[in-house]
């Protein structure tokens, strides 16, 4: 009831077609129409949908309301027609589709939102539902959120501030397991700029979803870095999307591209096709401005087409075009670059056969494509190239002959490309070819090929004789068009040999009776007034008849006639006087001001009259020099300068965001830039790369020996200049000399040992007093039990120890160590942890972490030991023995183990002695969770080859001014992070690995130094939260 | 890239928009039907129509005029190729594509365009990767739909989109494990007056339909590669491969895929299947002309050259036919003047023929267009150009599959000049 009622209001106000105004009508008398309850109202609504798919005709929902069955399905009608059928009427059911969206039913919610989104499709507004659809982007049921998310990405940006109050529900979506749904939620997001989560989405999820770019400057700094992360990625997913946020954020920032662009060349093969576009044009741009002119020299040419680091993107796309698009872009730039003429480079089959890939593609698509707007395209880039290069479509001249089928665009264009191949040689086939198009059907095709003919003519003195009695005969043609043609085309042709041809231009006298075509009738006519020294009696009847049907012609032929009255008066004025005369008068009262216009400054220059002035003299060399014969071009002829396969080129205008193709540029530019460190990618094919290689290695090794020498040693001063800061210098030397010793001798008994646990850590030394410097877990003793964690001044450790010291090479730095209670809080007892970094044996996965207990008050602390271990999930704890007693003023030593699962959460935990608990906390720094790890040089290149992308972060720092030697560096990075240095050739680079402890990923550090203290630092890493972290420790290290 | 989409019927109605950047409105297309109105032909408007602000790329397809609006400079050809390739998919899912089939599907037609263009980029256009995205509609589908709530959306990511063969799902299952391969060629020709080949070219494809349980790997040789001159994979085609071997090897998508399209150029000799006799006059100053056509069979191998039909627009001038085939049926219109032929078989024995009288209008002069004949036919069992898979083979999995090859020649653009 309440819906009838309303239904005439809402018809006034919102009705906006007739169409729904009929409708509306329809219903209003529809006395089956009246739902008693609302609720009722969206049972109706929902009905007819469902119905419609059972009875699966889809015939009914379309037509919407005007069927002739109409009593019967009237009430089905009236509920809406679902999603297809009677949308007009929509404007009037908004309140019955707000109540469906508030109902808690997710099959009303849904059908509301249908029909929403037909409103959508259909263009009608849905705006004013905003508030009541925004509602349900918490809905559980994911069809209902997508299409409500489709709503959003419509209508967000209208409605900004309502659409930003859903921007919660979307994070909490985020969470949603359901990528796609999260991708929707980017799409939404961008709409509402909230930019930040969304690109942080892609860094996450890695997914190919290209992100809005209408952005504001100061986010533009971080989406480069994003981009450039995942132009990095080398995952043929990601690499079309990133290339084309790329073009579209920072097309400017070449440098980017530099060292991935031999992996983007070869990835480009295994892109999809619309990311393979993108690349190749940025590629080609890329070329335009990284690499020289391969014009200049053959050889050059060669080395660009087949050099596999820097073109190889030229070859995979020739031979695979998984789109037609690709071909053509792919051609445009070849085509720039080989305009050399080609059969003259002495290595002219490989590139020719480079070519001939493309130009057989061009042509598949030509004829095969059924589809005409393909061909369309084609044409027209082949149009443009037959002008330069005949040569090449030469052989293929068949393939553009015309089918009758084709449409009459396709049929021109096929035309003008067989007009641009027409030579000496093939001349006669292409003229007989046109014979046949001149008996088609289709007139403007007819005309079209006349003008091709006379364009062949006029190309090639040969067949201009042939050509001009072929189209000659077309004058008695019965179709006026045809004959107009010719005659406008004979015309052109005349006038390069006019003397001739004087029976043609009679010939073409006489068809003035006949012709009506203005532009032809104005062709003859110039024709006799510029020849009419050669026909000297036919001109001035011509004339007269002229003048009989002067007003009634069109204005190009009236001016036509005075030319020609003008002509005749000067060279037989005694004939034409008079009728020169009349042609002028009438012409003085034409409505054309041209006309009139044209007649009074003709009349001033030949009739001579006292006032004239020194022009009349001229008069007869000013009508009848002789004129330059046309010259009939091509309309493709100025287009090359535009970029192939554009949009620019087609519509032979400059097409907003048109970016011309830089030159080639002078001087090449460094081509070192594109080096990367991996040779993976720059795949090695050739046999004598390999062979390169090979004979490379024992440099290789060789540096690598000497590096790792110079490391080592590097390493042991080191560790004595560590040790220095924290004890005495007799100190020490004695010490290792002492350890030495002791190894020696214990080497025998240990022996077995040594070889099983061969991977025992140094020592490592504490800062703190130097009675209590080492620490080792003594094997012998593990072996017994576990009872060895908890270590004295035993001399045997430091033995042990230094022989592991010179063993491996140690991440030699003074350790840290932190605060776990502190003397007040502690009463007395002050505990103090570092990490050793050394590996925990008990458990490979742990890291071992080292504890001083300082007893400072004057009672003894018994039974200390760990309770109530608090840890994060994952994680996991190798509680250090108990201590029975220390005495007061004593110290003591254990080492725990905590397995951190290689994040850097904390470990709590309560520290119990005999009297009292202490809540107490490890928080490992990031550089802790690792141990080094050996590796050469190349496989430390291979991995971060491994690594790269989303697995790489780059830093650029400026050095301390303290640490800008290697040394420093070195020690620098090795005490933020528990890494081993790898070996490496050059100076300029410090290089670490090492591998988490948990999980034992790789931890890759690059510390490239430049000029006046400017660094890069790099890590690779797959863990990135690992990395992320990591790289800001090293960072403050560095720079401090 | 792409801003919006507007799909236009044939009375001129815009009936679907959709746009992915800001919104445009759809006043733009007026210069679209501007463009059609100065076009004679359906298939003449310009594919590219430049307006002020915007650049409108359109294809005719089923009728349905599919037009993008562009704003700037992008290669028309990514455009029309996108296109097409979304009509492709929307037969795919609804069987046809016609103005009632989207309007009946909108919702499945924008989710499906969401996923299809990604802020007027294409991103996911893998018929099997958005079938996994957005499950075609069925009208069993429907009915469970309606009943248990249960939606059209796939509630996964398609498992295949981030692997290392994005083309196929994993964890496929059939019990009848079958891999069918159909070579299939079109031989474009155009013969001249006197019976001469004038132009001859075979474009083929190897349509697959595989159904196979699990990550098969397969490899397709070929007995005589060297025929296939310019080839175009489907991306699982492990091109180095083919470079080096001439071998295909591929794991293919599930499901209906194209493997490859190639190209016979002209350079080989192609044989003709089909030869015409025409005989066509008109008599200068009479209002009749007579009409003989003859069709025979050429290098068929012994196969029978079925499902034959000739068509030609006759001349203007021509009031009337009155035909007498030996076989089959012949339609004249005398509107738009096209005559079609449906012959059926062919029997070397019997040859089809067309034989009668044509009215002219009386008085005029005889027509100077001579009519063309396009033909169709049909020969299965045979590769016109001589193509021959030589094995099929299968890795990766233990089952044994059964394998099918058909090849079969039909007539593309086969034209016959008077």
């Amino acid at each position: 009831m309440q819906r009838l009622l309303q239904l005439p209001v809402n018809a006034v106000n919102m009705v906006k077609t007739v169409q729904s105004q009929v409708q509306g009508q329809e219903e209003a008398k529809s006395p089956v129409l009246t739902p008693d309850s609302a609720q009722q109202t969206w049972y109706n609504a929902l009905q007819p949908d469902e119905l419609r798919h059972l009875r699966s005709s889809p015939g009914t929902g379309g037509s919407g309301g005007g069927g002739g069955d109409q009593e019967e399905r009237a009430t089905l009608e009236e509920g809406g027609g679902g999603g297809g059928g009677s949308f007009q009427t929509q404007p009037l059911r908004h309140d019955d589709l707000k109540e469906m969206l508030d109902s808690n039913k997710d099959s009303l919610k849904l059908e509301a939102m249908k029909r929403i989104v037909a409103m959508i499709a259909r263009g009608k507004n849905a705006s004013d539902l905003f508030p009541a659809v925004v509602k349900n982007v918490a809905c559980k049921n994911i069809e209902v959120k997508k299409l409500v998310y489709v709503y959003l990405v419509r209508y967000a940006e209208e409605q900004q501030d309502l659409a930003l109050l859903s921007i919660s529900t979307f994070q909490r979506g985020l969470k949603v397991q359901l990528i796609s749904i999260s991708a929707f939620f980017v799409k939404v997001s961008t709409v509402l700029k909230v930019k930040k989560q969304s690109y942080r989405f892609i860094f996450s999820h890695n997914k190919t979803s290209s992100f809005d770019f209408s952005l504001d400057p100061e986010q533009k700094d971080q989406l480069i870095e994003v981009i450039e992360k995942l132009l990095a990625d080398k995952t043929t997913l990601v690499a079309g999307s990133v290339v084309m946020a790329f073009e579209e954020v920072c097309p400017e920032r070449i440098d980017l591209i530099h060292k991935n662009y031999r992996k983007l060349c070869n990835l480009l093969i295994d892109v999809e096709e619309w990311g393979q576009v993108v690349i190749i044009n940025m590629l080609t741009r890329y070329a335009r401005t990284q690499f020289l002119n391969p014009n200049i020299n053959v050889s050059r040419v060669q080395n660009w087409v087949y050099s596999e680091t820097d073109s190889s993107f030229l070859f995979p796309c020739m031979r695979l075009f998984k789109s037609h698009s690709i071909a053509l872009w792919f051609l445009s730039e070849l085509f720039r670059a080989v305009s050399l003429p080609i059969e003259q480079s002495h290595d002219a089959a490989l590139i020719y056969t480079a070519i001939r890939k493309i130009l057989i593609c061009c042509l598949t698509h030509v004829h095969v494509s059924c589809f005409s707007e393909v061909q369309y395209v084609v044409l027209q880039n082949v149009a443009t190239m037959t002008i330069k290069r005949r040569g090449m479509f030469e052989p293929y001249l068949k393939s553009f002959y015309i089918r009758s089928t084709d449409p009459t665009q396709i049929k021109i264009l096929k035309l003008e490309v067989l007009t641009n191949l027409a030579n000496e040689t093939n001349i006669s086939t292409i003229l007989r070819e046109f014979q046949t198009y001149i008996k088609s059907m289709d007139k403007d095709f007819v005309a079209a090929t006349i003008q091709a003919i006379g364009r062949c003519a006029t190309n090639i003195g040969e067949v201009r004789d042939t050509c001009l009695n072929g189209l000659v005969q077309l004058l008695s043609n019965r179709d006026e068009l045809v004959v107009a043609e010719s005659v406008v085309v004979i015309k052109k042709l005349l006038q390069m040999q006019p003397e001739k041809h004087s029976d043609i231009i009679k010939h073409m006298a006489k068809l003035t009776d006949n012709i009506q075509v203005p532009m032809a009738r104005a062709s003859i006519l110039w024709l006799i007034g510029e020849y009419c020294e050669h026909v000297p009696k036919i001109a001035p009847d011509v004339l007269r008849k002229m003048a009989k049907s002067f007003t009634n012609e069109e204005d190009i032929v009236k001016l036509q006639i005075i030319n020609l009255a003008a002509k005749l008066y000067l060279t037989n004025s005694k004939q034409t006087k008079l009728l020169t005369q009349y042609v002028l008068n009438l012409a003085k009262y034409d409505q054309n001001y041209d006309i009139r216009d044209r007649a009074r400054f003709i009349r001033q220059l030949i009739v001579p009259t006292e006032k004239s002035g020194a022009l009349s003299k001229y008069a007869k060399k000013l009508f009848l020099a002789l004129k330059p014969a046309p010259v009939l071009e091509s309309p493709f002829k100025d287009r090359d300068h535009f970029q192939l396969g554009s949009l620019s080129h087609l519509l032979n205008a400059k097409a907003g965001g048109y970016q011309e193709l830089p030159d080639w540029p002078e001087a090449a530019p460094d081509p070192s830039v594109r080096n990367v460190e991996v040779p993976e990618w720059t795949k090695c094919s050739s046999r004598e790369k390999r062979k390169e290689k090979k004979v490379e290695k024992p440099f290789y090794s060789d540096s690598e020996g000497e590096s790792g020498a110079t490391e080592s040693a590097d390493s042991e001063s080191d560790s004595a200049s560590g040790s220095e800061s924290g004890s005495e210098d007799s100190r020490s030397g004695s010490e290792s000399d002492e350890s030495k010793e002791a190894s020696e001798s214990e080497e025998e008994e240990e022996e077995d040992l040594k070889t099983r646990k061969k991977k025992e850590k140094p020592l490592k030394k504490p800062v703190q007093e130097s009675e209590r410097y080492i620490v080792l877990i003594n094997s012998s003793q593990q072996r017994e039990g576990e009872a060895g964690f908890l270590c004295t001044n035993d001399p045997q450790f430091r033995m042990n120890s230094c022989r592991s010291a010179e063993t491996t090479i140690a991440p030699s730095s003074a350790l840290k160590s932190y605060e776990l209670l502190h003397r007040i809080t502690g009463e007395g007892l002050s505990v103090e942890y570092c990490f050793s970094r050394q590996p925990f044996i008990p458990d490979a996965n742990m890291v071992a972490v080292q504890v001083h207990f300082t007893n400072n008050s004057t009672s003894d602390t018994k039974s200390l030991h760990m309770e109530d271990v608090k840890l994060q999930s994952g994680m996991r704890v190798k509680e250090f023995p108990e201590i029975e007693l220390l005495p007061a003023g004593e110290t003591a030593t254990a080492v725990m183990g905590i397995d951190f699962c290689d994040s850097t959460q904390t470990a709590n935990f309560q520290l119990c002695t005999h009297t009292r608990k202490f809540f107490v906390s490890i928080q490992p720094p990031v550089g802790e969770l690792m141990r080094p790890f050996f590796m050469t040089e190349n496989e430390f290149k291979k991995e971060q080859g491994q690594l790269m992308g989303m697995n790489e972060i780059t830093e650029k720092l400026t050095l301390d001014v303290k640490c800008r030697n290697e040394h420093a560096i070195v020690q620098k990075v090795t005490t933020a992070a528990n890494l081993s240095r790898v070996p490496c050739g050059s100076d300029k680079e410090c290089r670490f690995a090492g591998r988490t402890v948990t999980s034992s990923s790789l931890v890759l550090v690059t510390v490239a130094t430049k000029d006046q203290g400017a660094a890069q630092l790099t890590v690779n890493c797959e863990k990135m939260v690992i990395g992320t972290m990591l790289v800001k420790d090293i960072l403050l290290a560095l720079t401090q | 890239m792409i801003h919006s989409l507007f799909l236009i019927n044939a009375s001129g109605d815009i009936f679907l928009e959709k746009h992915w950047k800001s919104v445009v409105s759809r006043s733009v297309c007026d210069y679209f039907f501007e463009a059609q109105e100065r076009a004679s032909e359906p298939e003449n408007v310009p594919p590219v129509i430049p307006t002020p602000h915007h650049y409108l790329i359109s294809v005719l397809r089923h009728r349905i005029y599919f037009v993008a609006v562009i704003q700037s400079e992008v290669p028309p050809l990514f455009v029309i190729e996108f296109l097409h390739r979304v009509v492709d998919t929307f037969q795919d899912y609804f069987g046809v594509c016609t103005e009632a089939a989207i309007k009946d599907n909108v919702v499945v037609v924008y989710e499906l365009l969401e996923e299809m263009l990604d802020n007027g980029f294409p991103l996911a256009t893998e018929s099997n990767i958005l079938k996994e995205l957005i499950k075609p509609p069925t009208i069993l589908r429907t009915m469970v739909n309606t009943i248990t709530g249960s939606t059209n959306v796939g509630e996964q990511l398609p498992t295949g989109q981030l692997s290392v063969v994005p083309w196929r799902r994993t964890g496929v299952k059939y019990t009848n494990n079958e891999a069918y391969f159909d070579v299939v060629e079109e031989i474009d020709v155009i013969i001249d007056k006197s019976g001469s080949t004038i132009t001859a070219e075979i474009q083929g494809v190897i349509d697959a339909c595989v159904k196979l349980t699990g990550m098969p790997d397969l490899t397709l040789s070929f007995m005589n590669p060297r025929l296939l001159d310019d080839v175009s994979f489907h991306p699982c085609v492990r091109f180095k491969r083919w470079e080096a071997e001439r071998i295909l090897s591929f794991i293919p998508p599930d499901g209906n895929f194209r493997l490859l399209s190639y190209h016979v150029s002209s350079q080989n000799l192609v044989a003709i299947p089909v030869y015409v006799k025409h005989n066509i006059t008109f008599r200068e100053g009479s209002s009749q002309g007579r009409f003989d056509l003859t069709l025979g069979p050429k290098q068929t191998m012994g196969k029978v050259v079925e499902s034959v039909l000739v068509s030609s627009q006759l001349p203007r001038g021509v009031l009337n036919a009155n035909l007498n085939p030996s076989q089959g049926t012949y339609t004249f219109d005398p509107v738009t003047k096209l005559l079609s032929w449906d012959v059926g078989k062919i029997n070397p024995q019997k040859l089809p023929s067309l034989k009668g009288t044509m009215s002219l209008q009386a008085g005029a002069s005889k027509p100077d267009e001579n009519p063309t004949f396009n033909i169709q036919f049909k020969i299965q069992q045979m590769a016109i150009s001589g193509l021959k898979v030589n094995r099929l083979d299968m890795y990766g999995e233990k089952y044994k599959p059964f394998k099918g090859i058909k090849y079969m020649t039909k007539a593309g653009k086969f034209q016959v000049r008077t």
